[in-house]
């Protein structure tokens, strides 16, 4: 077998601030894993029909605006609809701590804010992807 | 869960996305799967799509995709992206032109990289065709890389084989120099509107007509705006002609015959190399010939001839 | 600017300081670091003499403020005349809720106000429609129709305050609904005056809120520079923006380079439309970034005046007006931490002050809590006050351009104007900037860049406070503005009530000549405001305009 870890890297929403996003991406491609990027304003049923014919193990969302109460629960509440638990879906922007865990709650499992090192984000990712 | 090769069959996206992975990945599962899926195969189409970075392809395959789903076709896209040599891992990117089409159900895009293999494809590229035409796709079109290089090996896969150009620079005359004329099928000069597209044009048209001189077949060249829709019925008209032209002359089978070829051949070298270089019992052999050849003892050609001996007794 | 026997001197000195004096000392005890890089990975060396800019000649290349090439200043008395517009960036829920924070600002003394539209607003999108879900207010201020505007300005003299739009896509049809604003009071539209962004280029390049394809963008803006300068002459009809291109990770090269690129690019469009450059030159201006390296920063802002002046003389300019470059700074979005969000307050100071020692027309300081969430009142009366201490305390204000002939600024004005040379080089053998935008060729350099800073934060060769080095594990404490949980609803029923009330008819007439236009070759401005003036939507009468130029994607560049 060489598995290699696919990530899906998705910008939901309006903003258009990818710095972020395709410096994570670089670090991850760099980090040995697959690493598909969707380009800007995706909605979640883009995002869901991608992850599904990518076959990816990972979801990370970044979003800048503060829509990601709304946009993220959307995407996980799609993923349990569609029985897509077992991807590990992990969020970044500008989120404030008291969201964090009712984000969790929602499914989003890592939330990496501002000042998180692209190593807590592979480390993350290698240790909590479930497949 | 119900058997996966059945769920292809049935044109489950999620199995055709899982089956994918599992030959990705060389999973142990995979042949077993893909021989049943083999038995199903042979009804698509499939269309390489080459040509020079910037050209505007995965846009291109986009609009295509879109008239032949306005023909009531079903589409499988396969986007290849190079795998960096030194992590393993690679940024897949055509995805971001196609993402206006990917909640239609009839079309399914699946990104790769190319994980070591050369020549613009994936070395998986062979069975994800097969799983597309055993999941009922209908037509297949294959994205290589495009990074300018002759990325000839399309030909083994693709029914009709496409090179795509740009006008100005003179990036792409270059590459049809350095071996894209002759594995074309089609030429097309997307970007129509760009200046230097007449220039480009009659750049190309002369040197088909030295082609056609030296008695060969006078390759097709077409105009797209591929942003503005423009010329892809054209282009859809001309892969079909092409396509029957295979047909009635009997070249498909030929064409089928060659991709096979080639498939088996790689099986053939992706297993010894791994039965060689990965797997334990050589691995130390291995070793200890590098060592001899390092200390001098022994030169290369008599360390393969000793491994190539040992594999085939 | 000295003599060759005096520079020679300096030079001999020079050499002798350095073998007796400076390298045994590193020898004895080694530098802090091996090189000195600063953002744009420039090295610094350990002292800058006469002989670093002996070539620079002073009335060529420095000369006075108020005079070309500008370096110095574009007015001869600067900061004594007039001190900078304090203008703060603000908008967020309801045109309501923005409303009252416009009439804080004004109470604590700001001089000058600075819309924040949500991402609906800027992408042209009315709040009701389905991509503008979770996104209404977050990051400004929805303004889907001239009534939305109408309540934003409510109460505050649009003929006496001066008034900043950061739009760019939908820049025709915002500035539509704040002219019909002004129309609807009465007020001639040639006293109102003003700034919209209206920059599309840069969104190509870096900040992504873009819309229709370049071409037609261009179109858009040049009718805006004629409209303006025929009927609004106050105001600015763009704001050439390097904010975005630096906030997209940039380094201070990238942004001088590609921001003036833009620059040249949209009087070269106009130019060809066959506007005269000295009718709309005037009313171009610019917006900068401010970030961590001071003296960089200040070298920035210089060398920018520079290369705009010559360039201009170059491309046929001949008032001084054409020639001098205006712009807005702000501090950097992207150096705040959300870790000890308290040190953004000094930060933010030393950024602001490089802006001033720069000579910016005018300033918005960031908010220690902007990595968090939207600021504060009270973060962002902190931040109105850093700049008024910087303008009443310091003294830096009593000169112009105080720092101009420091021999190591002086040096990197001159190496920055260079390094921009070279890039316009690039740019041109591109084909120009359209094309270069279409081959990703700033999105890439960008993006090296940007990751190369990110690796070099990670790696420990950068040091960023409270992130990477001097950290604290404490919980944050600042308190977070709250916004109006109804004001979606309030907004989309507003919305309904005025699709209910107003003339369909007429404005069906309306949009149906705006599409028109939009085909050939006509101005679209006017038939913008006959269409807001009808209550057309942002979305409505954006729609049409879509419908005709189509819309833009990227290309996929990392």
């Amino acid at each position: 077998m060489d598995k290699k870890i696919r990530v899906l890297v998705a910008k939901p929403g309006l903003d258009g601030h990818d710095r972020g996003a395709k410096i994570v991406a670089r670090a991850l491609r760099d980090a040995g894993m697959e690493v598909i990027y969707t380009g800007l304003h995706q909605t979640p049923d883009m995002i869901i029909q991608t992850a599904i014919q990518e076959d990816v193990d990972v979801i990370g969302l970044s979003l800048l605006s503060g829509a990601h109460m709304t946009l993220f629960r959307d995407i996980t509440d799609k993923l349990r609809e569609n029985d897509m638990e077992d991807i590990l879906v992990v969020g970044g922007g500008i989120i404030p701590e008291e969201d964090v865990p009712r984000l969790n709650e929602a499914g989003v499992r890592g939330i990496f804010g501002p000042g998180a090192t692209l190593d807590d984000i592979i480390r993350f990712i290698k240790e909590n992807v479930k497949r | 869960m119900t058997d996966l090769a059945e769920r292809v069959l049935e044109g489950d996206p999620r199995a055709i996305a899982r089956m994918i992975t599992l030959v990705e990945n060389n999973s142990d599962e995979a042949p077993e799967l893909m021989s049943r899926l083999h038995k199903k195969t042979g009804r698509a189409q499939v269309i390489g799509v080459t040509g020079v970075m910037g050209a505007g392809k995965s846009t291109l395959i986009t609009e295509l995709a879109l008239e032949y789903r306005r023909a009531g076709k079903t589409v499988g896209i396969v986007a290849i992206d190079p795998t960096s040599p030194f992590s393993g891992g690679a940024l897949l990117g055509d995805r971001i032109r196609m993402m206006e089409v990917s909640t239609d159900p009839g079309i399914f895009i699946r990104s790769m990289g190319t994980r070591g293999m050369l020549g613009g494809l994936s070395g998986a590229v062979f069975d994800v065709v097969e799983i597309f035409d055993a999941a009922g796709k209908e037509i297949v079109i294959i994205e290589t890389v495009g990074v300018g290089q002759a990325e000839v090996d399309i030909i083994k896969i693709a029914d009709t084989t496409m090179v795509v150009l740009v006008p100005g620079l003179g990036d792409s005359i270059q590459a049809i120099k350095a071996g894209l004329m002759e594995i074309a099928d089609i030429f097309v000069i997307n970007k129509s509107d760009r200046p230097g597209f007449d220039l480009t044009m009659a750049e190309l048209e002369s040197l088909v007509e030295l082609n056609v001189q030296a008695g060969r077949k006078r390759t097709p060249i077409l105009g797209t705006n591929a942003k503005e829709r423009g010329g892809i019925k054209e282009l859809v008209e001309e892969i079909k002609k092409h396509y029957n032209e295979l047909v009635s002359s009997g070249k498909l089978d030929d064409h089928r015959r060659m991709r096979y070829e080639t498939e088996l051949v790689e099986i053939v070298r992706k297993r010894l190399m791994n039965l060689i270089f990965d797997e334990a019992v050589f691995k130390d052999k291995v070793d200890s010939l590098v060592n001899k050849i390092e200390k001098k003892e022994m030169g290369p050609y008599a360390a393969a001839q000793e491994i190539l001996s040992r594999v085939l007794k | 600017m000295y003599d060759e026997k005096k520079l020679k001197e300096i030079a001999k000195r020079k050499k002798e300081w350095e073998t007796t004096c400076y390298n045994p000392l590193k020898e004895r005890s080694p530098e802090r670091m091996e090189r000195f890089q600063n953002l744009s990975w420039t090295e610094i060396g350990p002292l800058y003499t006469p002989v670093d800019i002996k070539d620079i000649d002073h009335s060529r290349d420095i000369g006075f403020p108020g005079e070309y090439p500008f370096l110095r200043g574009i007015h001869s008395t600067m900061h004594r005349g007039r001190l900078w517009t304090m203008r703060q960036f603000a908008g967020f829920g309801t045109a309501e809720e923005t409303n009252e924070r416009y009439k804080y600002l004004l109470a604590h003394g700001e001089t000058g106000l600075s819309v924040a539209f949500d991402y609906p607003t800027l992408y042209g999108y009315d709040t009701d429609h389905p991509l503008s879900r979770g996104e209404f207010g977050k990051c400004g201020v929805a303004i889907s129709s001239l009534k939305d505007m109408e309540i934003l300005f409510k109460d505050i003299p649009v003929d006496r305050i001066t008034t900043s739009m950061t739009i760019n896509g939908p820049a025709p049809i915002v500035w539509a609904f704040y002219i019909a604003n002004a129309d609807k009071q009465n007020i001639p539209r040639s006293q109102i005056g003003g700034t919209i962004q209206n920059d599309v280029l840069k969104e190509y390049i870096a900040q992504k809120s873009f819309i229709f394809p370049p071409e037609p963008s261009m179109r858009l803006t040049v009718d805006t520079f004629e409209f303006g300068f025929r009927e609004v002459p106050r105001w600015n009809t763009i704001s050439i923006s390097g904010y975005h291109i630096r906030e997209a990770g940039s380094t201070a090269v990238q942004e001088l380079a590609f921001t003036l690129a833009d620059g040249f690019e949209y009087v070269r469009a106009a130019v060809a439309r066959g506007l005269d450059i000295d009718a709309f030159a005037p009313r171009l201006s610019f917006f900068f970034n401010a970030h961590n390296d001071f003296f960089e920063e200040i070298a920035k802002y210089r060398a920018a005046r520079r290369i705009w002046a010559r360039g201009m003389k170059e491309l046929g300019a001949k008032k001084p007006r054409s020639l001098l470059m205006r712009f807005h700074t702000q501090t950097a979005g992207v150096s705040l931490t959300a870790q000890q969000p308290e040190i953004n307050l000094v930060r933010v100071a030393i950024q602001a002050l490089a802006a001033v020692l720069g000579g910016t027309q005018s300033l918005h300081t960031n908010s220690m809590d902007e990595a968090l969430a939207l600021p504060s009142e009270k973060a962002v009366r902190l931040a109105l006050r850093t700049q008024q201490i910087i303008a009443e305390e310091t003294g830096v204000t009593y000169t112009a351009d105080p720092l101009g002939g420091s021999y190591y600024l002086e040096w990197l004005t001159d190496r920055m104007e260079e390094e921009s040379l070279n890039y316009f080089d690039r740019i041109e053998r591109l084909g120009g900037v359209i094309p270069a935008i279409e081959k990703g060729f700033f999105q890439r350099e960008i993006a090296e860049a940007s990751y190369r800073f990110q690796q070099e934060v990670e790696n420990g060769k950068r040091t960023i406070v409270g992130v990477n080095k001097y950290q604290m594990d404490e919980p944050v404490e600042i308190p977070l503005l709250v916004m109006d949980e109804k004001g979606e609803e309030v907004q989309i029923n507003r919305l309904k009530k005025l699709r209910r009330d107003r003339d369909q008819g007429k404005l069906d007439r309306a949009l149906k000549a705006l599409g028109k236009a939009a085909k050939g070759e006509e101005n679209t401005m006017p038939y913008i405001l006959d269409c807001v003036h009808a209550y057309g939507t942002l979305g409505e009468i954006c729609g049409v305009l879509r419908e005709v130029f189509g819309e833009y994607k990227e290309p996929a560049i990392f």
